[in-house]
């Protein structure tokens, strides 16, 4: 796997397509979204990662039985989420599910945590908004000491104290799942992912790219100040939002009705407004390979980059094309382009195999090298 | 010095909340540099060129443009004068939008003289029923006296009474400028940011 990597991400939203008034049952969009991540892998691309939702129109509200099916299904496709909920899921549950996952894809799964936005759902799991950010730390931390220690003896605030807990499966080869941090807009998640070594994942679509930069800044500078290595070495994912066509203009056309009536786009700024304003890309497969290549240059060299490419009603048939497309034309530019000019410095994208190299200890110490790597 | 920004939220051209919003900023910026050495500098913020962008930030979540530049006009003044036409028994909603779409803090501890216009004097109460209960949860501090224009006002007759109501608002307010200072700003990127490097520092075991 090269130095990047570069997948989808899907929210798994049930909408119904603008253009024919239908509406995939729950049933299909499942099936769909399997088949999706089969053809993500099919086309080349390295990370297929899912959301999770507890309400409806989404339907993965059970993240890692979906990938559990799908690592099944692939051999060599890394799975993820995007993002799995640290507030509300119980951090015992969220180490145990990561670790069969790591178990039965062969040290494929990664997971990628975050704090959720939507209110109602905290209650549901019982638990208090109003904690969501000490909720998030002491979860995460405790995530973490399960991962690592054989025997954890603990106490929070809130949840019940473990005593003597050993986590069952141990990940695999010992070494944790690699964790990413996403963020849409708050800066005390960059803090978290600086402040631990961890991967900070800005989500960037639906936003100025001020916005992300400002952000990923932020979490270079605080990687360098907790001293996991220098600002360049920090491990950023972004976001992006891409509809191809080989005709630029049929790209446009055929996504805009999809647009005007996506629960996240419509009835705002144009189409054509929002993609000058945000990493929203409509257009031809030079058009994406142009704007992807040029977040390097407000947010760094960095790992992975993940696509939406499935939501607002596409049927499944247009978006297995638009993978085709981006795996055809966008991905062998992609690697190439990004790979040219990379530093030698800058970390490779994380994977269990290179986590468990960095892990063993060096067989033959060279002098006046340090690995600041922390796992 | 001290900054002013003004916040119109008329809807036609020529306004008589803009009128208004002429009014109360000339006789602050009279007021305040009565004191001598004491310089202002005035900003107008007018919401109707911004009313696009204002729906769109809504729908988006973020600002563009010029609506961007207007935020900061706000967030760097040390006083706010808002002025707003009475509709429905209330502020217009482009002018409560406005404010919707406002990134937090940029009005705590914010000086804020409001100011509203109808077309009879019977909605005079909009400024205590609608524009100060808002201010107030926005952590502004306003000013006591606000003023309320009547189409009558403006009228030659009585145009003597709407005068005094705006000097002795402008005074009011003046005073409150000048005993706040220059207003220290509030940013919540900042502040959250120094809430999470808080709650590691305290987590056990943090750093490992």
């Amino acid at each position: 796997m090269s130095d990047m990597q570069f997948g989808v991400f899907t929210v798994g939203d049930v909408t119904q397509d603008p253009t024919t008034g239908t509406t995939p049952s729950e049933a299909e969009r499942i099936q769909a979204t399997l088949a999706i991540a089969r053809k993500a892998e099919e086309v080349g691309l390295d990370v297929f990662a899912t959301g999770e939702h507890h309400n409806p129109p989404f339907v993965p509200s059970s993240p890692t039985t979906l990938l559990g099916h799908i690592a099944a299904q692939t051999e060599r496709i890394i799975l993820s989420t995007s993002t799995t909920l640290i507030t509300t899921n119980d951090p015992v549950k969220i180490a145990e599910d990561f670790s069969v996952l790591q178990h039965v894809s062969g040290g494929r799964a990664d997971i990628m945590l975050g704090r959720g936005n939507m209110g109602p759902v905290y209650p549901w799991f019982g638990q208090d908004i109003r904690q969501a950010v000490p909720l998030t730390v002491e979860n995460y931390g405790l995530l973490r000491r399960l991962w690592r220690e054989e025997v954890v003896d603990w106490e929070g605030e809130f949840r019940t104290p473990l005593r003597g807990f050993t986590l069952a499966p141990r990940p695999l080869d010992g070494v944790p799942p690699f964790v990413w941090h996403g963020s849409i807009r708050t800066p005390d998640i960059a803090e978290l992912a600086a402040y631990y070594g961890d991967g900070f994942f800005a989500n960037h679509i639906f936003w100025p790219a001020s916005h992300t930069k400002r952000m990923v800044q932020l979490y270079r500078r605080r990687f360098a100040h907790h001293g996991h290595g220098s600002a360049e070495q920090a491990i950023v994912g972004l976001g992006g939002h891409v509809f191809m066509r080989r005709n630029s203009q049929d790209a446009v056309e055929e996504f805009r009705p999809y647009f005007d009536n996506a629960p996240v786009y419509g009835h705002g700024p144009s189409l054509e407004e929002f993609s000058s304003r945000t990493p929203l890309t409509v257009g031809s497969p030079a058009q994406v390979i142009e704007k992807t290549l040029g977040f390097r240059e407000y947010v760094g060299d960095y790992q992975r980059q993940l696509f939406l490419v499935d939501h607002a009603g596409l049927p499944l048939k247009t978006v297995l094309e638009q993978l085709d497309l981006l795996g055809e034309e966008v991905l062998p530019v992609l690697r190439e382009e990004f790979a040219a000019g990379r530093p030698a410095d800058v970390p490779a994208a994380p994977t269990h195999a290179a986590l468990l190299r960095a892990r063993r200890p060096e067989p033959t110490p060279v002098s006046g090298a340090t690995d600041k790597r922390r796992e | 010095m001290t900054r002013l920004a003004i916040i119109s939220g008329g809807l036609r051209e020529p306004s008589s909340t803009r009128l208004l919003a002429d009014r109360l900023e000339a006789a602050v910026r009279t007021a305040l540099e009565a004191h001598p050495g004491e310089q202002v500098e005035s900003s107008f913020v007018e919401l109707r060129p911004l009313g696009r962008a204002v729906m769109d930030a809504t729908l988006t979540g973020f600002p563009t443009g010029p609506l961007e530049d207007a935020f900061e006009t706000v967030a760097s003044a040390d006083g706010v004068i808002a002025v707003t036409p009475a509709f429905n028994a209330s502020f217009s909603g482009l002018f409560k939008c406005f404010f919707d779409v406002l990134p937090e803090e940029t009005f705590t501890d914010m000086p804020v003289l409001i100011g509203a216009t109808g077309g009879t004097e019977r909605h005079s109460l909009v400024l205590e029923h609608a524009l100060r209960p808002m201010f107030s949860y926005l952590h502004a501090i306003v000013s006591p006296r606000g003023v309320y224009a009547a189409t009558d006002d403006f009228g030659a007759q009585t145009n003597a009474a709407l005068g005094q109501r705006i000097t002795n608002a402008a005074t009011d307010f003046a005073r409150l400028v000048q005993g706040c200072g220059t207003r220290q700003r509030r940013d919540a990127f900042t502040e959250e940011l120094t809430a999470m490097q808080r709650l590691l520092g305290g987590s056990p075991g943090g750093g490992a």
